[in-house]
């Protein structure tokens, strides 16, 4: 089977050709860097995407933290994903970078990561 | 009066890039004027990725891409960053008034850099028949509503245009639970980058026209529904090719203007059509020692660009300050 793709790895969005055999990706042609086939084997065989979100702040200026997964979640879960953003509460300040939740919908190794500081303000 | 080596209004990816450039090119003497209470622009509201990737070689939020140069920022003590600040009035000898919480503050800049980014087109601009119910929306005030505020705007959208915003919006209303009923575009390709129609629309099955344009907008208080037609090579309405879709809220993404009132009142030549200054060389304009950068210079595809051609911005008012600094 022949796929169509756009890879969505950085702007220039290459036009991807992906064969399939069996579910499994055998060849990748249109690519202009390696990320592209990396994309394509993903994106057929386990697609995912990194999620982000905001989470309700207590007791800050800022009502949002924007937030994200450290690494790409699988895209059938991203509704799920949404849920459980939804329950979270920051309470603390927090730097860019730090761990808001640990192994998030039960994926060891997952983290959702803060992406901006949460300070009051001077 | 107080008198300043150079000051920079603006401190988004633009501003931020450019203070950091001129010190970097030995402006010993810089102050950045931001009218929001926060560094970092237009990025705080960008919560989704695809940042940096140019810039940083990683990839990053708008926030997070935002933080590296707030940190480079607040590292500097020759940078005074003033927040708050909203800038008026803007002469052509560079005299610039400004308000601040509880007072106004006039400047004299012997160097300038406008880093004031761009907004977006409305309704009113690309002719939408209908009534002026609620619910129409800019696709970048939306996000602002969402990301910032914690505010839906609505929960049945129709997007037009497919600009990049209204495409990440797509997704960003979807994820909260709105139901995006279709994006409608008047040309035969997005206006946007590829990478965001396969992540934010056909990631969630969401309709995307091609070649349509909306006709009318319904709605007494509130947006009931839209019309919307093909349209022929020529951009004109194909009749009998309409059709009704029932919605709460309209968002528009359909281009942004460069913001350049202020120079325009500086007497800086402005293209009427596209709203940037005029000329020949990146981030120049026809008064001397006043610089352009960023999105107020040309509108940009990415905030990456942005910030590199800001940092020539910085280098480019270096050099003048040189300059008159030995002449005088």
């Amino acid at each position: 089977m022949k796929k169509k793709l756009i890879c969505i790895e950085c702007p220039k969005g290459c036009s991807l050709d992906v064969d399939i055999e069996n579910c499994r990706v055998v060849k990748v042609t249109g690519a202009q860097c390696p990320k592209g086939e990396k994309y394509a084997i993903s994106e057929i065989e386990d697609p995912k995407r990194i999620l982000t979100a905001t989470i309700l702040t207590k007791g800050f200026p800022l009502k949002l933290l924007p937030v994200r997964t450290d690494q790409p979640i699988p895209k059938a879960r991203i509704a799920d994903a949404m849920k459980a953003i939804r329950k979270l509460r920051v309470t603390k300040r927090v730097k860019t970078g730090e761990v808001i939740a640990r192994d998030f919908l039960g994926i060891p190794g997952v983290s959702v990561l803060a992406t901006r500081d949460l300070e009051m303000l001077k | 009066m107080i008198e300043r080596e150079l000051v920079i209004v603006g401190a988004g990816p633009g501003g931020m890039a450019a203070a950091i450039s001129a010190y970097e090119n030995g402006v010993r003497d810089i102050l950045l004027l931001e009218r929001d209470q926060y560094p970092g622009g237009i990025l705080n509201q960008c919560i989704h990725t695809g940042f940096g990737l140019d810039y940083f070689k990683e990839i990053l939020t708008g926030p997070e891409y935002a933080e590296r140069f707030i940190k480079k920022i607040k590292a500097i003590p020759e940078i005074e960053l003033s927040l708050r600040s909203f800038v008026t009035l803007l002469t052509g000898d560079k005299l610039l008034t400004y308000f601040k919480p509880g007072r106004i503050e006039t400047v004299k800049a012997r160097c300038l850099i406008m880093a004031t980014g761009c907004r977006e087109k409305t309704r009113e601009m690309v002719h939408i028949g209908g009534t002026r119910p609620s619910g129409i929306f800019s696709a970048g005030l939306a996000q602002k509503l969402i990301n910032i505020d914690g505010l839906l705007p609505g929960e049945e959208i129709v997007i037009v245009g497919s600009g990049d915003i209204g495409l990440i919006m797509a997704r960003r209303f979807t994820l909260e639970g709105a139901k995006v009923k279709a994006v409608i575009e008047i040309q035969d390709k997005t206006r946007g980058l590829l990478r965001n129609v396969v992540q934010c629309v056909t990631d969630f099955d969401i309709p995307l026209y091609f070649n349509h344009k909306i006709v009318k907008i319904f709605g007494k208080d509130r947006v009931t529904g839209v019309s919307v037609a093909r349209v022929d090579s020529d951009m004109r309405e194909v009749t009998g090719t309409g059709f009704k879709i029932d919605c709460d809220t309209v968002l528009l993404s359909v281009g942004l203007i460069p913001e350049n009132e202020l120079i325009e009142m500086a007497g800086v030549r402005i293209d009427k059509k596209t709203n940037c200054p005029v000329s020949d060389e990146t981030n120049k304009t026809s008064v001397p020692g006043l610089f352009v950068c960023g999105n107020a210079f040309m509108v940009y595809d990415l905030a990456d660009s942005v910030s590199k051609d800001s940092e020539a911005a910085g280098r480019l008012a270096a050099e003048y300050l040189k300059k008159i600094g030995r002449a005088g």
